[in-house]
């Protein structure tokens, strides 16, 4: 049997262990343990839960509609959707640049069936593989023949990748039964408003019926599209997630109501995401100098709505042709030319097996935390601490400090461990930062946690992080996060009850804005 | 006259081309082009030419005056 990373061995017996089995060996529900809101976060939640089992089924090996396969499960995007039907002020359609990672980025398009050959040859490679979205770079509902070939070609060749596609949901009533009838299961729509008046400081125009349309007209006219659009998906039973982008000044207080809104429509998850705004992007806010939130706005609105409906956290904001688990990108092993060179043969056999994998390591890891988190269970303390993880992926502390391209950030309490973020800290494009300052950026990102769990670490970044305040933590390398992350608390409660330490509140953190480096 | 795409500011992103009336857009070398002969600056057809109304780049789809305007045929 092919051996993958993160994955040791399995018996036939487990092998056999059936869909319901894992479901109800599956996770409690909560991103984590969450206790609190008694809403599960990210909905996508580790774990069944309260879900219905068929809601479990579309969701659990979706990394983008769940946080705990995003661990395990890895998507692409093909760029087969190159127009768009509206402009947005964060959105540049003239850049291009192979070493930026954002939404509306790609470095090329691809026809219907290059992007069926990509599917088979990266499904093939990447046996987590498990989702195909189309997401632009323009949008999927503007390039509606280019999108919808694109799905019957993978539908016909490779039925187990789950089909999904991103819209800004203008076109979306009229494609709904289109949709519908290629079995897509997940639909996102950008909403970032339900206001006209915020809305036309967000879109300057749209083009709608033949017409380019501005200001509140046409944020009146995208909004009730969007909303009618996600009303008519929820009636045929498919999963909608609405994203939506936090503008600090413009839409930070109203992304409540939006909430509100989208969820009495029956969105299923919500994934608020931070404004990527940097002059060189040559986006209207990029130029105008609009800010996106800081980490801890951002947690503040996720927290705040959490109680609403399910929030995403995890969410990478990544290329509309990324390849690879949500934290990593691969797109430049699958160029065209690589692709067409490739001699693909579609193994479903191979990707069922590793996916079986793939399940019984997800389950030793919910039994590993459980057992760890009865004995939180004794504990009683106010505190709620962020620490931060290197993971290279399978819910394992694994990686290296050094190589961290991304740190994962959980919120630590006596109700246990709770994803709530990450923090991307690959080198900035401008200002030439170096090794010395690479370290600041990432203590800058880190800067409200009080911990960070990796695999190894170097001497000196261990020094510079201790004197942030921010303790290294290597004694749990290889382990599950969640389970590592709630041992560590406890020690660190009982610490400070007998007096050793005193619990130190940390400050604000930056999110990432600028262009990045690929390594 | 006709419009044009001015070839260094075209994202080649093909929203222009099912939008003319006409089919006189095509891609060509990695950019999309006007067939001036074809074009009817969309009198006829719509308010707005197309081409300018979708375009994601201001000034790209433009006004080429080395043609006549257009006379709708009587």
């Amino acid at each position: 049997m092919q051996q993958y990373p993160g994955v040791t061995s399995i018996s036939p017996q487990e092998k056999n262990l059936s869909a319901e089995l894992m479901q109800q060996v599956a996770e409690h529900k909560g991103c984590g343990t969450s206790g609190g809101s008694g809403k599960a976060s990210c909905g996508s939640s580790a774990a069944q839960g309260d879900m219905p089992p068929e809601i479990w089924e579309k969701v659990k090996n979706h990394p983008c509609y769940s946080e705990e396969a995003h661990h395990h499960y890895a998507r692409m995007h093909v760029a087969v959707a190159p127009a768009c039907n509206i402009q947005c002020n964060y959105c540049n359609r003239k850049y291009d640049c192979a070493n930026e990672s954002r939404p509306g980025v790609v470095s090329e398009k691809l026809t219907p069936e290059q992007a069926a050959k990509k599917v088979l040859a990266v499904a093939s490679t990447i046996p987590q593989m498990t989702v195909l979205g189309i997401a632009g770079p323009g949008d999927p509902l503007a390039n509606p023949e280019k999108t919808f070939k694109t799905f019957d070609l993978i539908y016909k060749t490779a039925p187990d990748i789950k089909l999904c596609l991103s819209t800004n949901g203008l076109a979306l009533p009229d494609h709904v039964d289109t949709i519908k009838s290629f079995n897509v299961d997940h639909v996102t729509i950008t909403i970032n408003m339900v206001d006209p008046e915020i809305g036309a400081e967000i879109y300057p125009w749209i083009f709608y019926k033949h017409k380019r349309i501005k200001g509140k007209e046409a944020a009146k006219i995208l909004s009730e599209h969007q909303l009618q659009g996600l009303e008519m998906l929820t009636e045929r039973g498919i999963l909608c997630k609405v994203n939506s982008v936090m503008i600090p000044g413009i839409n930070d207080q109203h992304l409540v109501e939006v909430n509100k809104a989208v969820k009495s429509r029956g969105a299923f998850l919500h994934n608020i995401m931070p404004l990527i705004s940097a002059p060189e992007h040559g986006t209207v806010f990029g130029l105008n100098g609009q800010r996106g939130p800081t980490a801890q706005e951002l947690k503040r609105l996720q927290d705040n709505c959490e109680g609403e409906m399910n929030m995403m956290r995890h969410c990478r904001q990544c290329r509309a042709d990324a390849v690879g688990l949500l934290g990593e990108d691969r797109s430049a092993e699958f160029t065209t030319e690589k692709i067409m060179a490739m001699d693909v043969q579609y193994d479903a056999g191979t990707r069922k097996a590793y996916q079986e994998l793939v399940e019984h390591e997800r389950q030793e890891k919910v039994a590993a935390k459980n057992s760890e988190l009865s004995e939180l269970a004794a504990q009683r303390s106010d505190i709620k601490l962020l620490v931060a993880v290197a993971t290279k992926g399978q819910g394992r502390i694994n990686e290296h400090f050094g190589h961290a391209k991304e740190f994962q950030v959980y919120e630590l309490s006596t109700a246990g461990a709770k994803f709530v973020g990450h923090r991307r800290v690959d080198l900035y494009c401008q200002g030439g930062y170096g090794e010395e300052d690479s370290l600041a950026t990432i203590i800058r990102a880190l800067n409200d946690c009080n911990a960070v769990f990796v695999a190894k670490i170097g001497g000196c970044p261990r020094d510079e992080l201790s004197k942030a305040g921010i303790q290294p933590v290597e004694q749990y390398a290889h382990e599950f996060i969640e389970q590592s992350a709630i041992a560590w608390f406890k020690d660190y409660l009982e610490k400070i009850n007998s007096g050793e330490i005193s619990h130190v509140r940390k400050g604000d953190a930056d999110i990432r804005q600028g262009a990045y480096v690929a390594a | 006259m006709a419009y044009k795409i001015v070839s260094s500011q075209c994202t080649a992103c093909s929203a222009c081309e099912p939008e003319c009336p006409n089919n006189a857009i095509r891609e060509k070398n990695g950019t999309y082009i006007i067939k001036p002969e074809k074009c009817t600056e969309c009198i006829g057809y719509f308010d707005d030419p197309q081409c300018v109304a979708v375009c994601p780049v201001e000034n790209t789809c433009i006004v080429d005056t080395a043609y006549p305007r257009y006379q709708a045929s009587a």
